[in-house]
């Protein structure tokens, strides 16, 4: 049987391998750089806390994400409720609709955003068009147009664990009490929702830590104006080659991440919600 | 107009109420936001005019013909067909062959190990890149297109093992024990009765690994110059010089296919 054991082994070890030494490796790598450059020491980590931009930086991105995570659960809630327990012909429809924008690039998505709502975009000259406004609004480059686009991409993550979690629960729970006389209402929001719970926190949980990390789209719509750490990782590396200050601010945000999924792990079970998700 | 559709078609529980129509109400408006924003690139390029907007005095294909004709953005979308299928290939192998291992093993160094290969899932694409970047250096990997596959596959790698892995939940481990237990050596036990088990979640691994490919942009504009190009990285750069409707066109023909192939899909199933 040991020998049998081995050849299982042996079958794991070239995808394991392969992710260590072009992966792992390389992001143990970025520890190092911003250890050495130009110095060896913590210098790097200093001038990232006494430094006010780096500071802002974080305090957006966590803004954006949280924002971006509660829009996302809410409206998610209601899309997976209703595909799973109020619309019954129309339902394959409703689910294509969700996962139509899954399979469309997030850059082809951010981009459509940036049509909709540029300067002289769609909906700027459709609302001076009917005369409802004389100068175009700033509806991207702001905030506002970062969190509209990133609700957009990251919706999907939170409707699919949410559907998983409510396709498995039983409505006896939800009749029992309606048949004990709770209204509509309370049946859902004592009985019901409880239940729901725990497809809420992964949803929550995925969003919110893919937010943390995004580039693209808030790169795009924020047009420099809302710099997440992402952006001002590349922008210390790509404008300014400081390679130490970049890499050290990258490990920040990896410990964050990290963080934020330790945390997280006393309410979700990363399990299903990470490594069993289908 | 659909609230009051809800209404006939309510799931045992009742007849229908303010609560369930907000609830369906609610359902399609957030569907609507998700599907139809997307849609708004298919006007935009057939645009008559010269900048990214809605057509003015009729529909053209005048930007259509600039995609069709253009050797860059051709060459953008097969070299990205072709990244992509190269990269589904060898993570659908690699991949398969390492969850069906950790699948026989089913030990806590398995699981481990899955749970390193789905690092990439979690950790935000700058920090990855700026890792393959420095190290793509030394491995002389930087702007060549095996620099791109390799690090697409790792990107994608999680993707592959997560579904073969769910696959095999539904595999009944006493069937390649019989197999063995009636003399088939490991291999073919692998072969003949674990691979056939696996194979739905290979090829949704396969899939997902194409398409994780082929949407990849921070790490193509990490380890690439000028030489290797991919559709995405023309789009990103397109859209950064922010006036050509042809992004619009590439846009328009991704969402087409992409639409065709699910509703071939959806037809398929039924």
């Amino acid at each position: 049987m040991q020998t049998d054991k081995t050849r299982y082994w042996l079958l794991a070890a070239p995808a394991l391998a392969v992710m260590i030494v072009f992966y792992i490796w390389p992001l143990v790598n970025i520890w190092a750089i911003s250890m050495t450059e130009p110095a060896l020491g913590f210098g790097n980590y200093v001038k990232m806390t006494e430094s006010q931009a780096v500071q802002t930086s974080f305090v957006i991105t966590f803004r954006v994400a949280a924002l971006t995570t509660v829009i996302c659960v809410l409206l998610g809630y209601i899309c997976a409720y209703s595909i799973t327990n109020v619309i019954r012909s129309a339902r394959p429809l409703l689910i294509a609709m969700v996962l139509l924008p899954f399979w469309v690039s997030v850059l082809i998505r951010s981009f459509a955003w940036i049509v909709l709502l540029g300067r002289s975009g769609l909906v700027n000259d459709a609302m001076r068009d009917i005369g409802l406004i004389d100068a175009p609004m700033r509806l991207m480059h702001n905030e506002f147009g970062v969190v509209l686009a990133m609700v957009h991409v990251m919706l999907p993550f939170a409707v699919l664990p949410m559907m998983a979690n409510m396709r498995g629960i039983d409505r006896a729970y939800t009749e029992a009490a309606r048949g004990l006389g709770a209204s509509e209402f309370t049946a859902f929001r004592m009985v019901y929702l409880p239940q729901t719970l725990p497809g809420v926190a992964s949803g929550a949980l995925l969003v919110f830590v893919l937010s943390l990390g995004f580039y693209i789209t808030p790169a795009l719509l924020g047009g420099g104006r809302v710099l997440m750490v992402s952006e001002y990782i590349t922008y210390q590396i790509q404008e300014f080659l400081n390679w130490g200050l970049g890499t050290a601010i990258s490990v920040a945000l990896l410990v964050a991440t990290a963080l934020v999924l330790i945390v997280a792990a006393r309410f979700v079970n990363l399990r299903s919600a990470l490594l069993e998700r289908s | 107009m659909s609230a009051p559709k809800t209404a006939p078609e309510t799931v045992p529980g009742g007849p229908a109420s303010a609560f369930r129509i907000a609830m369906g109400t609610g359902g399609w408006l957030v569907a609507a936001f998700l599907a139809l924003p997307i849609l708004v690139v298919i006007p935009v390029s057939l645009t008559d005019t010269s900048y990214i907007g809605l057509p003015k005095d009729g529909l053209s294909l005048q930007h259509y013909e600039s995609y069709f004709t253009s050797a860059r953005w051709l060459g953008g979308t097969a070299a990205s067909i072709l990244v992509g299928l190269a990269v589904a290939l060898i993570s659908t192998v690699l991949g398969a062959a390492f969850s069906i291992g950790c699948w026989f093993l089913g030990n806590r160094a398995a699981t481990i190990a899955r749970w390193v290969l789905i690092v990439p899932i979690l950790v935000p694409p700058v920090v990855q890149s700026l890792g393959f970047y420095r190290f793509w250096v030394t491995l002389g990997l930087i702007d060549t297109w095996t620099g791109v596959i390799l690090a697409h596959t790792l990107l994608a790698l999680p993707y592959v093992s997560i579904s073969v892995f769910a696959a095999l939940a539904n595999l009944d481990p006493k069937l390649p024990q019989a197999a063995r237990s009636l003399g088939a050596s490991v291999w073919r036990t692998v072969w003949e009765v674990v691979v056939p088990a696996a194979r739905p979640g290979m090829i949704t691994g396969a899939v997902f690994a194409f398409i994780v490919s082929f949407d990849e942009i921070v790490s193509v504009l990490f380890i690439t110059v000028r030489r290797v190009e991919t559709l995405p990285k023309l789009i990103w750069e397109g859209i950064q010089d922010n006036i050509d409707p042809t992004i619009a066109v590439v846009a328009t023909v991704l969402v087409l296919v992409t639409l065709v192939l699910a509703g071939a899909v959806a037809v398929r199933r039924t």
